[in-house]
């Protein structure tokens, strides 16, 4: 990327992060911290890496983006309306009854959604589905999904990895969003993941270890990921859960819950002070 | 013939997947059992072994199937429907995408392996997802039609398999499968037996045996399971006045009480349930197990001479 594309990516990030603040809000509950955490990767996925198109969702050489991590959909959601797939109008009615936009992604009813997800561990295996689909079919898509660190205590997560490994599946890149933080504590603490790159090693990944709220290795390691080929790969992303709003960065109690009014002017001034450093 | 319909439905998918390229197989480590090798020696290049690993292999075919293919997922009764339940739930049900489901060794004929391979609930989980067709197939002849008709429909289906060789009883000649619509086996007005799968033909001999005891029995073969045909329970419940199930597996959750769930509300009639009564199988040889259960054609006959008098 050139200084100018480095720019608006991290403006698209600003506001995908603003309409994250604004969904959660507006619901009234869902999961900011690790959607917080995810946007700068989730940005440059629907903004720069991925073959996709808002006016032909359903286009089948299209790449795929499998949110294993359901739950943090509202950075979903705000990339997604970003990209055109459908009004910014639809985040400020998320969670409500009626709306298109679920508590967790339904691709049913939402444009630009590959797959429902929300119960952890599924979603990888069912990007190993799509992958493999592709290869049967000799297409050149490419298939993402992320997955939350805690996620990765879910035993599905390890017989995908195997599957996509014994399956030699080159056209899948996992990524693991790893904040540190999941509902009952440090993950590390609930349940001592690490070393969490030796286990994909272990399970014959390529692992690509990087800060995934830093767009410089977030394009180095996509762009890595693509020439690799036997193989899946991984990407470790260290990230920093709510990020980009100072009292939720790092703080557990803030992976499901919704800020107050005052919270969420005060989530708005911050950002919104950023996006005009931004644009200058 | 003698043919368990385990090896019927590998035979069904092997012939359909000539003109079908977008048929998949997938199985856990089960292929020799479920009989997907059959189809695996044809297509080699359409199989793959998922290992022993169910939950993956679930969400494997939901993405393949979120792609355009027509994934078969296949293992026994007991893992593809209990081990992967929720996978089924959310990544196939909740997105109603086209997967099928096979579970092969339901019911007790498992035999020798004994409880903890002889799932009497597979019927009982697979009904509660929205959406889901659930299929229970009696013989070779109703199988080659019901993966047909699983295929021809867009969204999931389970099909249960049996491991026990099966006499044929249905005429290949004029036998039709219409997804949802029982087939009325033997008229009669009497009493209704409704069964389903394996033990159709069991049911079929008792009723053909209690006519020279003056019990007029009507029999009506329930292969779908859901969604149930109520027009011809209802039907039954009015001309005969009671009715019977007749299901290996457990009586609460499956064809029993989806019957019940009929007559209940359209048509209360007396109901009674004979299946496995809310207990485990054990090891045995599968005819003996049957015997045990009260569900052969003798014991049968002997159950419903003592419902109807």
């Amino acid at each position: 990327m050139d200084n100018q594309e480095f720019l608006e990516m991290q403006k698209i990030a600003c506001k995908v992060r603003i309409w994250t603040i604004e969904g959660v809000f507006n619901a009234k509950s869902g999961h900011p911290g690790g959607s917080l955490s995810a946007a700068d990767m989730i940005t440059y996925l629907y903004f720069k890496e991925m073959n996709v198109d808002p006016a032909n969702p359903q286009n089948p050489d299209r790449d795929r983006f499998v949110l294993s991590k359901g739950h943090c959909c509202p950075a979903l959601y705000a990339a997604l309306a970003l990209k055109g797939y459908f009004s910014t109008d639809e985040i400020k009615v998320l969670r409500h009854i009626g709306a298109m936009l679920q508590g967790h992604p339904n691709m049913k009813d939402t444009p630009g959604v590959d797959m429902s997800s929300g119960s952890l561990g599924q979603g990888v295996s069912a990007a190993c589905g799509m992958a493999l689909a592709g290869k049967l079919d000799n297409k050149d898509y490419r298939v993402y999904t992320m997955l939350g660190d805690g996620e990765c205590e879910e035993g599905q997560v390890w017989e995908a990895a195997m599957f996509a490994s014994h399956m030699k599946l080159d056209n899948l890149c996992m990524i693991v969003d790893f904040n540190g933080l999941q509902i009952d504590g440090s993950v590390n603490d609930v349940a001592g993941l690490e070393p969490i790159d030796k286990k994909f090693e272990g399970f014959g990944f390529e692992v690509i270890k990087i800060d995934g709220n830093n767009f410089d290795e977030i394009e180095a390691a996509f762009e890595k990921a693509k020439t690799v080929k036997g193989k899946p790969t991984v990407i470790i992303a260290k990230t920093i859960k709510g990020k980009g709003v100072s009292y939720m960065e790092n703080q557990v109690g803030w992976h499901g819950k919704a800020p107050n009014a005052d919270e969420y002017k005060l989530a708005l001034e911050e950002l919104n002070a950023q996006l005009k450093v931004l644009e200058g | 013939m003698k043919i368990a319909t385990r090896e019927s439905f590998g035979l069904a998918l092997c012939e359909l997947a000539k003109t079908h390229p977008e048929i998949v197989v997938l199985d856990a480590d089960l292929a020799a059992a479920t009989k997907t090798d059959i189809f695996k020696k044809a297509y080699p290049e359409r199989f793959f072994d998922c290992g022993i690993a169910e939950g993956n292999m679930i969400g494997v075919a939901a993405g393949l199937a979120a792609c355009g293919k027509v994934p078969f997922a296949a293992s026994f009764a007991m893992f593809a429907t209990g081990r992967a339940y929720e996978q089924i739930r959310n990544s196939v049900g909740y997105p109603h995408l086209n997967v099928k489901i096979a579970g092969s060794h339901a019911g007790i004929t498992v035999g020798e392996d004994g409880a903890t391979h002889q799932c009497c609930e597979d019927l009982a989980l697979m009904r509660t997802i929205p959406g889901m067709v659930v299929l229970n197939p009696a013989d070779h002849y109703e199988m080659t039609e019901a993966v047909k008709a699983a295929l021809a429909y867009n969204g999931p289906v389970y099909i249960r398999l049996g491991r026990l060789a099966i006499d044929t009883f249905n005429n290949p000649d004029t036998y039709q499968f219409e997804l949802g619509k029982g087939i009325t086996l033997k008229d009669g007005d009497d009493v209704t037996v409704i069964a389903t799968g394996l033990v159709v033909n069991e049911a079929l001999k008792a009723v053909k045996a209690l006519e020279s005891k003056g019990i007029n029995a009507r029999l009506i073969n329930m292969h779908t399971i859901k969604p149930i045909d109520k027009d011809i329970i209802i039907k039954a419940a009015k001309e005969t006045g009671r009715i019977i199930t007749v299901e290996e597996h457990n009586i609460i959750g499956g064809l029993g009480e989806a019957v019940c769930a009929v007559t209940s509300e359209f048509c209360p009639v007396p109901v009674k349930r004979i299946g496995v009564e809310d207990t485990y199988g054990h090891s045995g040889p599968a005819l003996g197990l049957l015997a045990e259960f009260g569900l052969d054609a003798e014991g049968l006959e002997k159950r419903i001479i003592e419902i109807v008098k």
